[in-house]
């Protein structure tokens, strides 16, 4: 009589792993079968030209004002931070190291899950249970070629662009901050920038905002074709599809930058 | 053409079709009844290949459709009218329409997969201007029929329409079952429809089949329906509370 009282928990967390480790090859095969689709005609140029609008340029706003701020805000407490040991003069460099190794690729990947993931995966959910992911397939369209591919791949493609643009915009944050407020010497900024980034940080951001840009956009995918019936399906579709996408972009970004820079 | 035989299909615990075995020669107008909840819809989806049976078959010309090689030439030849419309709606009523014409096998110039939008627009009793509005502005009556001119937009040899008149007035429900009768009649096409309303059946039907209890309880020509001596069956088409089927489910 006692047993049960061991097995029962036992059983009970032997469900959740059992359970978490399904889900984790289900999003993989869906990963891999997305990858498939993409290089399997037909392909939806229409489609594709609306996702590259829609998780491309309409992100634009909400990138270039989370990059702007970001970067002010680091050049201020390296300044600070700094000057605690006389070395306020680093600013340009670790403003520049800061936001594009890192706050650059991570900050735009986090408002794309924000932004494109819910909507991807809130518009998906709503079209499975008005059952118009079933009359596409009686359409003889494929619901990943027609829905998934279009969206992965311009998360792909325009994500690296997004973080190039959010590195860009967060430098002149730290630029602007800090020849308007801290005194430093606008050209001299500028070329300490230019001087100190190495190829390498610049591919790295950019390699990390394809990675995330694909993250994004699958889960989003991927939690709208699960979601349960009704409007609670879709709900929570959304929720675990933002909750998801974020925590593997934070887990990617730190296998990344071991990858990257580790020495 | 299509067979069905001993189909089974359960959700969870509970058992929707439990041994349907139902026979649809070509050009047949076939009508289902059967009480809702009883899983007339859900047998559609099978023969579909939406939802997988548990057991047993169902064949199109023979061919299982659980094991078709080219799903997609597979499904150009059905046309589908969903219950709930299940019209996409992030495009317009005439893409919805012409969906089928716009891309894949059946692909034609946009302006001509206008132009056949709108003539079938016209067949179910909408007007041109209908065309460039989305789905959403649409009454459910006139979103039903959108889905109905999607279904038959591209002339499918076999159409299901999962309630075609329902929602619609009394006119316009005229309407739709002479189109429907007309395309079983002109085009040769085979066609299943769910229907409640017994107005419709008549008018459609060649064949009625009376889904009950997971399996087909009666079927035969419509002519016979009110003849027939089942007490399921006569409780249904008279719409009687009292008989032998129970209201509460
Ligand atoms: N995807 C699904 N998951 C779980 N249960 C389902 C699913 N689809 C249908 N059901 C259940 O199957 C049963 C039959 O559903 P179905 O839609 O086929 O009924 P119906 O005969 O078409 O009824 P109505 O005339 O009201 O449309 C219902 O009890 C429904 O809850
Ligand atoms: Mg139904």
């Amino acid at each position: 009589m006692n047993t049960s009282l061991i097995t029962r928990p036992l059983a009970a967390l032997g469900a959740t792993v059992l359970g978490a480790l399904a889900g984790m090859g289900r999003l993989t095969l869906f990963a891999l079968s997305t990858l498939r689709h993409m290089v399997t005609p037909p392909f939806y140029t229409r489609e594709f030209m609306q996702a590259l609008l829609h998780i491309g340029y309409l992100s634009l706003p909400v990138v270039g004002l989370t990059a702007f701020f970001t970067g002010g805000a680091l050049a201020l407490q390296i300044y600070s931070g700094g000057s605690r040991f006389s070395a306020e003069a680093v600013v340009p460099q670790i403003v520049a190291i800061g936001m594009v190794r890192e706050l650059g690729p991570v900050l735009v990947g986090l408002m794309i899950a924000a932004r494109v993931t819910a909507s991807v995966a809130a518009e998906i959910a709503t079209m499975k249970v008005t059952e118009q992911i079933d009359a596409l397939v009686t359409l003889s369209t494929h619901p990943m070629k027609y829905l998934t591919v279009p969206r992965v791949l311009a998360g792909l493609l325009t994500v690296p662009l997004l973080v190039g643009i959010g590195d860009i915009i967060g430098i002149y944050g730290g630029w602007l901050v800090s020849t308007q407020s801290l005194g430093f010497n606008a050209a001299t900024y500028l070329q300490n920038t230019v001087n100190f980034l190495e190829p390498i940080d610049v591919i790295s951001s950019l390699a990390k905002g394809a990675v995330f840009g694909f993250i994004a956009t699958v889960m989003g995918c991927y939690y709208g074709m699960q979601s349960e019936r009704g409007a609670q399906g879709v709900g929570s579709a959304t929720k675990s599809s933002v909750v998801a996408a974020a925590v593997l972009i934070l887990a990617a970004n730190f296998l990344l930058t071991q990858a990257f820079f580790a020495i | 053409m299509i067979e069905l035989s001993n189909v089974h299909k359960s959700f969870g615990s509970k058992q929707i079709l439990r041994g349907v075995d139902l026979n649809i020669p070509r050009g047949e107008s076939l009508v289902i009844i059967g009480g809702s909840g009883t899983g007339k819809s859900v047998m559609l989806k099978c023969v579909l290949g939406l939802i997988q049976p548990d057991l047993g078959t169902i064949k199109v010309d023979g061919e299982d459709v659980t094991k078709t090689k080219d799903r997609d030439a597979f499904l150009a030849r059905f046309g589908m009218l969903f219950q709930g419309g299940a019209l996409f709606d992030s495009i317009p009523v005439w893409q919805n329409v012409a969906f089928r014409l716009l891309r894949g096998a059946l692909k034609r110039p946009r302006a001509e997969a206008r132009e056949i939008a709108i003539e079938k627009l016209r067949r179910v009793g909408l007007s041109p201007d209908v065309a460039d509005q989305f789905p959403a502005e649409l009454s459910g009556g006139m979103q039903k029929r959108v889905g109905l001119a999607r279904a038959i937009a591209a002339d499918p040899e076999i159409i299901f329409f999962d309630e075609p008149t329902t929602g619609l007035d009394p006119i316009m429900a005229g309407v739709i079952n002479d189109l429907i009768r007309e395309i079983v009649v002109e085009m040769g096409a085979t066609a299943m429809t769910i229907t409640h309303d017994m107005t419709s059946v008549r008018a459609i039907s060649d064949t009625v089949a009376m889904l009950h209890g997971g399996k087909i309880r009666w079927t035969g020509p419509v002519a016979q329906m009110d003849s027939g001596d089942d007490p399921y069956l006569q409780q249904f088409i008279t719409g009687s509370s009292i008989g032998p089927i129970e209201t509460l489910r």
